[in-house]
């Protein structure tokens, strides 16, 4: 059959549960037995099909997990291939780790839908279905692509897009020479090549790393809290942050210029962005935060809307009432009424009527620390209704920036490599573009005519 | 018919090939050499095979091409080989892959030899007429169905035949423009064709505008040499055919000279920039980027103080000298002066002026990779007609048409060649599947496998093709699968001759520089030391066969680079697996639900023969390529009769 090796996590990611790894593929019972070590010393090769395993997980020396493994041998298996499932107890940071595991050891990360349609293409799945398999590859790849982009945004994208940049742009120059020799010349270059390459590899080392610490892994539902300046939202932040609700990650500042908690609300993961207050403003710098606010609004899948109950409505608060009931349409939302210590001047009539649809108003102080029960309930009863999607293909997302990030790095050492073996300079292109083309998987662009684009307007050649 | 009342001749062939240059000639020579009847037209029988522009074949990847034509049994290599006048292997000291040849050509007697080649092939005739309009079987009510059915010429001549393959260079519709001169004719004041156009439009064929240029021609009496810098043929001559014995090919040979452009030339540029006909909004068409003029050079990089020129011969014949790298529209006035500031041209006369070339052609996109119309079956194309430029591509793509013209009226399946197999797959696969916006000149960069098609391998890749075609002889066919198994032979051997640290290894080592051996190893292993190869190790390998240079350097270079080509032969295998899947042709994808509605429009306008050119249209996504596979998938095993059926005349040598 020959078919490449393909790897993914096979259950939706839930911080509680066990987490199914699952590799697909003729090599799947050989990149299994890398990284497996089975209590009975035995390996997965010699094992019989449909058994069951028990073992460690282990990556470089060190144990990653203690799981359980199955095996399926083709054609006996949901994708008709060699399978291996790894059940991970450890959670969703373990399971990545396992995941990682496998993918550094020969399996690539395989595509939204992949399993399914190689269980069609190999006949498992009945031909009536291939409109299903055509929408679960839709639906995966539409929300993989919605993942990509707002997985990997600001700074980091940027780095990625100057790496990716300065990859072309050597490329293309060695390139111009090849195809002019005559008129542009290749003299001393690999060496300052050498220094440019280096220089990459840190930057590309550093973003690694960076997915390793888990600065760059959230999954979870976006949620945003919106409100005008001084109702309370950041002290609900707090509070939402604060009641021995594990906060798994906290990002200030560096990725989106909003606060930003992971938190746990009865199991259930929340980015939570404080964004800055919304209302009308002339001064310049306050404008830029409230377009910030109005964009992370628009690509939440939670929002909060915060009023303070004890004032009026007014300009600001119908503004951002029209946003919801505008652009910001059919998006999940829930509004706290603040300050419920307080007199109360808004009722939770005079807010539906103005936005003219039903939502779930709750009155909270955040002083007091009350209602928080209650929003505690709403949410967790959205999510269980499957009103709100929990991020699980974001986890699939990163975990294929990675391996792409690592894949763009091997190039990167192969330049270097083929730099110092002394081989002549066109081979220093085979690499570069191997790593141009890892690194656009990184932020979803494909390759395309960039290097002739590129040849063609920095560099003077013909005749 | 268009008038029963006036009498005019009526004559029948198989194919005909409208336009005689570097693309027609292989077009016609391919179909007659296969037993054609075949008639080739050109304004003027003096233009066979004309090179308007620069004086050389070849270079980098052009080289490529040339080899590959003659590995198909295409004439253009045996063609330079006979009439070159200097010959270089480009790019020496990088590696194989991109070492490229490029002789230049004595113009005169290149034209001649072409055309006695013409004229001494069987099933050929040459007819000095110009082809005005094309005939379908509905239009001389032969049939009712679109296929081509004849061609008129101006005169009225009718030509019914079963294939048609247009080579119509930059004649259509052309226009020269020396500044505010602007003449109606084509390439070298020869005169324009006129009236295909209209024919072609009236066919549903969509038609655009593109531009070239090329620069003066001095008379080498006016040039002083002394302030130019020599640049030498090689010592060792190359033949780009690989049925040209070496031997015969250790010319005297011709220098050209190298000189600069300075920061006067370019001021009367600037100062004149008014006067150019690109820059005043004249010319309409779209140039090419990598033969900018000079012009373009001055204005788009303003930091260059200097550009390089080449001076070249055109002949030995003539006194005209080529300056290559100084292309121009600008005025004739303007030129006198610019062309006066370079060093060595102070004094120079002009034979020629540099002039800029507007013509009709089409987008490419609206051929199958055949090079056959999807429009109007038995209808071909080849060469700059299809937004190509060069003369190598030219001859590539003619090679191709005329095969195909030929394989159809056989009754036998289509040759189209993969981006894996050929540069000349490379650029058939982008001129039919990509958008081109420019006149498409091949570059190496654009060939992703390049390792893999190297000029000093076209034989070992083409020649089974070529014979089973029927232009490769048995003979030649026969030499190229013994080379194969020689080579094989010594790979195998060499990467078992172990070597150990003895005396007679340790000074050979030393003498060249590299590193003495500590424990014994393979000569493999050594040859793949950059400052050894095959050659260099010979001493130390007393059991080595008497081996032809062909085999020789073929084992150096699969050794030496054998991890890089073992890589890219892995990707190849995995572009094949798409490649293999074939897509029905003609099909309607309106229906398939899943594909977004860009790719369903996408496909339709392309209809692409598999899943791998699917994939490179632009518009059709990775999700896409997914959904075709599903639905390809159910489509096959739903209907396998009809889907065969569709498909049967596609069906190359891809083995599922």
């Amino acid at each position: 059959m020959n078919s490449e090796t393909i790897a993914a996590v096979a259950t939706a990611m839930s911080p509680a549960g066990i987490g199914i790894v699952r590799i697909s593929g003729d090599e799947a019972v050989a990149v299994a037995d890398e990284v497996f070590r089975a209590k009975s010393k035995k390996k997965l090769a010699e094992c019989a099909s449909h058994t069951i395993h028990y073992g460690n997980i282990c990556d470089g020396g060190s144990v990653v997990d203690e799981v359980l493994v199955l095996l399926m041998r083709a054609p006996h298996s949901y994708t008709a291939e060699d399978t291996v499932e790894i059940d991970c107890h450890g959670g969703v940071f373990v399971t990545r780790k396992v995941l990682e595991a496998v993918l550094s050891h020969g399996a690539r990360m395989a595509e939204p839908g992949e399993f399914t349609k190689r269980a069609f293409l190999n006949g498992r799945i009945d031909l009536s279905q291939a409109e299903a398999v055509i929408d679960v590859i839709n639906s995966q790849n539409d929300y993989a692509l919605a993942g990509s982009e707002s997985q990997l945004r600001g700074s980091l994208r940027d780095e990625v897009i100057h790496i990716r940049e300065q990859v072309l742009h050597e490329t293309a120059f060695i390139e111009s020479a090849l195809d002019d020799p005559e008129h542009i010349s290749l003299d001393n270059y690999s060496e300052s090549l050498h220094n440019t390459v280096e220089t990459l590899l840190k930057s590309v080392d550093s973003m690694i790393a960076s997915f390793d610490n888990g600065r760059i892994f959230r999954e979870g539902i976006d949620t945003v809290i919106v409100g005008k300046p001084n109702v309370g939202k950041s002290s609900l932040l707090n509070i939402l942050a604060g009641q021995e609700r594990a906060i798994v990650t906290e990002v200030a500042g560096t990725t989106r210029d909003v606060l930003e908690e992971h938190i746990m609300l009865n199991g259930i993961p929340l980015n939570v962005m404080d964004t800055a207050g919304i209302r009308q403003t002339d001064d310049k710098v306050e404008k830029v935060g409230v377009e910030r606010a109005r964009k992370f609004a628009a690509k939440a899948d939670l929002l909060i809307y915060v009023v303070d109950g004890s004032g009026q409505l007014d300009d600001d608060d119908f503004e951002i009432m029209d946003m919801l009931r505008g652009e910001l349409r059919g998006k999940k939302t829930v509004v706290l009424l603040n300050k419920s210590d307080l007199e109360q001047a808004i009722t939770e009539n005079d807010i539906i009527s103005r936005l003219n649809f039903s939502v779930p108003v709750i009155s909270v102080s955040a002083r007091e620390n009350s209602g928080i029960d209650e929003f505690e309930r709403t949410v967790t009863e959205m999510f269980f209704g499957g009103q709100l999607r929990f991020n699980d293909e974001g986890f699939a997302v990163n975990a294929r920036q990675r391996s792409a990030l690592a894949d763009a790095r091997e190039h990167l050492v192969l330049v270097e490599r083929t730099i110092e073996d002394g081989v002549p300079e066109d081979f220093f292109t085979v690499d570069l573009m191997g790593a141009y083309e890892a690194l656009g998987e990184v932020i979803g662009e494909e390759v395309g005519e960039e290097l002739v684009e590129e040849i063609f307007s920095e560099f003077c050649i013909g005749k | 018919m268009r008038d029963g009342s006036i009498p005019h001749i009526v004559e029948n062939y198989d194919v005909v090939v409208v336009g005689a240059g570097h693309a027609g000639c292989e077009a016609a020579l391919a179909a007659a050499r296969l037993g054609l009847e075949t008639i080739i037209f050109t304004v003027s029988i003096e233009s066979i095979a004309m090179m308007p522009c620069n004086p050389n074949i070849g270079g980098t990847s052009k080289g490529h091409l040339v080899r590959e034509v003659d590995a198909l049994g295409g004439e253009m290599g045996k063609n330079i080989d006979k009439t070159f006048i200097q010959s270089k292997m480009l790019n020496k000291s990088k590696g194989p892959a991109v070492h490229s040849l490029r002789a230049q050509a004595d113009k005169a007697e290149y034209t001649k030899e072409m055309r006695k080649t013409l004229q001494n092939t069987d099933h050929l005739t040459i007819r000095q007429a110009e082809v005005a309009e094309l005939l379908t079987n509905k239009d001389i009510k032969s049939g009712f169905n679109n296929r081509i059915a004849a061609v008129r010429t101006v005169s009225g001549g009718l030509y019914l035949c079963k294939a048609v393959v247009l080579c119509t260079g930059t004649y259509l519709r052309a226009r020269c423009l020396t500044g505010e001169m602007i003449t109606h004719t084509g390439p070298n004041g020869l005169s324009a064709a006129n009236h295909l156009t209209d024919s072609l439009v009236a066919h549903g064929i969509e038609v655009r505008r593109f531009k070239t240029g090329t620069p003066a021609r001095i008379d080498r009496r006016s040039i002083d040499f002394s302030k130019m810098e020599e640049q030498r043929g090689d010592e060792r001559v190359v033949p780009f055919s690989f049925t040209t014995n070496p031997d015969d090919v250790q010319i005297d040979q011709v220098s050209c000279y190298l000189t600069y452009t300075n920061e006067r030339t370019h001021d009367i540029i600037r100062r004149n920039l008014d006067r150019s006909p690109i820059y005043a909004g004249i010319i309409e068409g779209t140039g090419p980027r990598y033969c900018p003029s000079i012009e373009d050079k001055v204005v788009k990089f303003p930091d260059k103080t200097r550009h390089q020129l080449f001076i070249e011969p055109e002949g030995l014949g003539t006194n005209e000298m080529y300056v290559s790298g100084m292309s121009s529209s600008m005025p004739e006035d303007v030129q006198h002066e610019m062309y006066r500031t370079v060093a060595g041209l102070e004094n120079a006369k002009i034979v020629r002026n540099a002039y800029a070339i507007e013509y009709d052609c089409i987008d490419a996109n609206q051929l199958y990779p055949s090079l056959e119309f999807k429009k109007i079956p038995g209808l071909f194309a080849g060469g700059q007609f299809n937004g190509s430029s060069g003369y190598e591509e030219a001859a590539a793509q003619g090679l191709i048409a005329g095969i195909n013209a030929s394989m159809e009226i056989l009754g036998r399946k289509p040759l189209i060649l993969d981006r894996s197999q050929a540069y000349i797959g490379v650029l058939i696969d982008d001129l039919v599947t990509k958008k081109n916006r420019e006149p498409y000149r091949m570059m190496t960069s654009r060939a992703e496998y390049r390792l893999l098609l190297r000029q000093d391998n076209a034989d070992l890749r083409l020649s089974r093709i070529g014979y089973e075609i029927g232009l490769v002889s048995k003979e030649r066919y026969d030499w190229v699968c013994e080379k194969e198994r020689l080579i094989d032979e010594e790979i195998g051997r060499v990467k078992h001759v172990n070597l150990g640290a003895t005396e007679k290894v340790q000074s050979l080592l030393s003498a060249n520089g590299s590193v003495p051996l500590e424990t014994g190893t393979t000569l493999a292993e050594l040859i793949r030391r950059p400052e050894l190869d095959y050659e260099k190790l010979a001493e130390v390998d007393p059991d080595r066969p008497d081996l032809p240079e062909e085999v020789r350097e073929q084992v150096n270079i699969l050794i030496k680079y054998e991890g890089y080509i073992d890589r890219q032969e892995k990707q190849v295998g995995k572009f094949k697996r798409l490649e293999k899947k074939r897509l029905p042709v003609p099909y309607d994808y309106s229906g398939v639900s899943g594909l977004r509605i860009e790719a369903r429009q996408k496909l339709n306008e392309f209809q692409p023969l598999n899943i791998g050119q699917a994939s490179r249209i632009s518009g059709v996504t990775p999700a896409d390529v997914s959904v075709l596979l599903v639905y390809l998938e159910q489509l096959k095993k739903l209907n396998p009769n009809l889907f065969s059926a569709l498909n049967a005349e596609w069906d190359g040598d891809c083995d599922e």
